[in-house]
């Protein structure tokens, strides 16, 4: 007890932050999503899990809870194929490597909300610059586009290609630091084995990447499940339901119809998955272990 | 954490001859590289280059352009006249007051970020330093914290700052930003206090130094390198923060650039040459930064698990 009163100058601090902006707003999260509270925000008691079987009830959201599991699975999907070869080449020799690598940073520096405005801009018909790339290049034969933006399954899409991109740059870091793991023994002997390239990677370099793995999947996992802003500018503007995952769903709930009350039950549920997506991260990964 | 830190060897040393005496695991590349071999990787180099800058160029062009010129039917892909002046008229359009969104991003990023550093010094000087009942408690605390983002809880947080009467105040984004960023700043501060051999400490301690006096005197020089990390870092995120600012800020003025610059989608005649041009100005000094911080990046995110 005396170390503990010994350490809580030091660690009070951040406990009381986090304690405050991150624990008691969850607190608040799960009582709210028990309650009716008015679109002006007054308080009218409580209703059970009324608000839960509101949102779950709801016609699109069953549509909305699988649009966000392949929203999740391909995007996390893609990214790391993508990173996977992205790590291999920039672990490799080769003059210029630096600026590769601090190009692939960019996108990882950027507001994600100007990344998307980029690509919305170039998918708008007639005066988008990726449109009118596809056109000179012969894949399709109207400036109009498609209306990339205004029909949900496309803008859809092509939000999941923004989210691939932005998260392309952790997932190919952290794997690049898990390469820089491996040992070249390792490979030098598959070498001499006789094995060729593609054999040595996936039977002697891959296997030890599996931690690297784990940890990229899992937090982009979370990152891409808790991911508002791509959505919010590539499909935002279009009406009804049909582009939603749960995250902007929350936020029409929050916003658009100011209902907080199902809007914390939706939270709610939200981060109970986030939770088992923690759990397995600290069962796997084991974050604590050498501290 | 070293295998991290050992990341940027340049191309020149895997040159050398294999009896150089320095240990340090060896990188997973053959010393001997075929020259076709080394073209393809320089092609395949060139083109991820392309891609990965491809949005930035789009953008930078186009903060060049007339409005006429970016929204004709025939797009160019370069600008045929540089309107460098879109610079300074773009500050005075109508859709949202872009000036005062800069000073707002500005001012909660500086705030939060010397909040971070205020709080999780200490914590990751003690945690690395001192064992106590509790410890691994608050280790525990801050990884979850790392992964549960704003996005999912601003629904409390915006009850909550109705109630504290912050809401749409730049104090309670310094706070949401603090409090989302303080993991980072606590595991790679952390990871650096660790690597300092106790008996500095201890020798000191000798000398009569106070823990305070060791903290700064001793420790703050050497992890120098994480603290840099955890600000930038720090800074680089508030920076570009969006789901939380866009519910807890609701007046025009108070809002960051990443929340002002999406009302411009939708307007009947979207000014597209001014959106790019503020996200140039919003975007170049956070890569400068990220730059600087590159290797240290993952350490800090992944919590010290890629050994």
């Amino acid at each position: 007890m005396k170390d503990l009163a010994k350490a809580l100058p030091w660690i009070g601090p951040a406990v009381a932050l986090i304690a405050a902006v991150v624990l008691f707003p969850v607190g608040l999260m799960f009582w709210n999503s028990t309650r009716d509270i008015s679109q002006s925000g007054v308080d009218d008691g409580g209703v059970g899990l009324a608000n839960f079987a509101t949102v779950i009830g709801f016609q699109y959201f069953w549509p909305i809870l699988g649009r966000t599991v392949v929203w999740v699975v391909v995007v996390v999907g893609c990214t790391l194929i993508g990173s996977l070869a992205l790590a291999a080449l920039l672990n490799k020799a080769f003059p210029g490597r630096r600026l590769v690598r601090m190009a692939v940073i960019v996108p990882w520096a950027s507001s994600v909300v100007m990344t998307t405005l980029v690509v919305h801009y170039g998918l708008e018909p007639y005066f988008g610059i990726i449109n009118s790339f596809l056109v000179d290049v012969g894949l399709i034969s109207t400036p109009e586009g498609y209306g990339w933006t205004r029909h949900p399954g496309t803008a859809f899409a092509w939000a999941m290609a923004v989210a691939v991109f932005v998260s392309l740059p952790f997932t190919t870091y952290t794997i690049l630091a898990g390469l820089q793991t491996v040992p070249g023994e390792t490979v030098e002997a598959a070498r001499i084995d006789g094995a060729s390239g593609p054999r040595t990677y996936f039977s002697v370099v891959l296997p030890q990447l599996r931690g690297a793995i784990s940890v990229a999947v899992l937090i982009n996992i979370i990152n891409v499940f808790n991911s508002l802003p791509i959505l919010r500018v590539m499909t935002g503007s279009i009406p009804g339901y049909d582009a939603d995952t749960v995250m902007t769903m929350i936020f029409k709930y929050m916003q658009n119809q100011r209902q907080i009350d199902l809007a914390s039950a939706l939270s709610v549920i939200a981060f109970l998955v986030v939770i088992v997506i923690v759990a397995v991260y600290v069962r796997v990964v084991r974050p604590l272990e050498e501290v | 954490m070293t295998a991290i830190t050992d990341s940027g060897t340049t191309p020149r040393k895997a040159t050398r001859p294999p009896s150089d005496s320095r240990q340090r695991v060896r990188k997973y590349t053959s010393d001997q590289v075929p020259l076709g071999s080394l073209l393809l990787r320089l092609l395949a180099g060139l083109v991820v280059l392309v891609v990965f800058l491809l949005p930035y160029l789009i953008m930078f062009f186009g903060s060049v352009k007339t409005k006429a010129e970016i929204r004709s039917v025939d797009p160019t892909y370069f600008p045929t006249e540089w309107h460098w002046d879109n610079y300074v008229t773009m500050w005075s359009t109508p859709e949202t007051p872009l000036a005062q969104n800069l000073i707002s991003t500005l001012v909660i990023s500086l705030c939060a970020t010397l909040l971070v550093l205020a709080v999780a010094l200490p914590a990751s000087y003690y945690t690395a330093r001192f064992r106590f009942p509790g410890r691994l408690f608050f280790l525990f605390l801050v990884i979850v914290t790392q992964m549960v983002q704003p996005a999912v809880l601003t629904s409390g947080l915006f009850r909550q700052f109705i109630a504290l009467g912050i809401l749409d105040t730049w104090a309670a984004m310094i706070l949401v930003n603090a409090a989302f960023n303080l993991s980072f700043a606590v595991w790679i501060m952390h990871s650096f206090f660790a690597g300092i051999p106790k008996e500095v400490d201890e020798a000191a301690q000798l000398d009569g130094a106070g823990t305070f006096a060791v903290l700064t005197k001793i420790n703050l020089p050497l992890v120098w390198p994480g603290i840099v990390t955890a600000v930038v870092f720090t800074f680089v995120a508030s920076w570009n923060e969006f789901a939380a600012s866009l519910v807890l800020l609701t007046t025009a003025g108070n809002q960051p650039l990443s929340v002002a610059l999406t009302k411009f989608v939708g307007q009947y005649e979207t000014s597209w040459h001014y959106v790019f041009g503020v996200s140039v100005v919003a975007i170049v000094p956070v890569v400068i930064l990220f730059m600087i911080i590159e290797k240290r990046l993952v350490g800090g995110l992944v919590a010290g698990s890629v050994k």
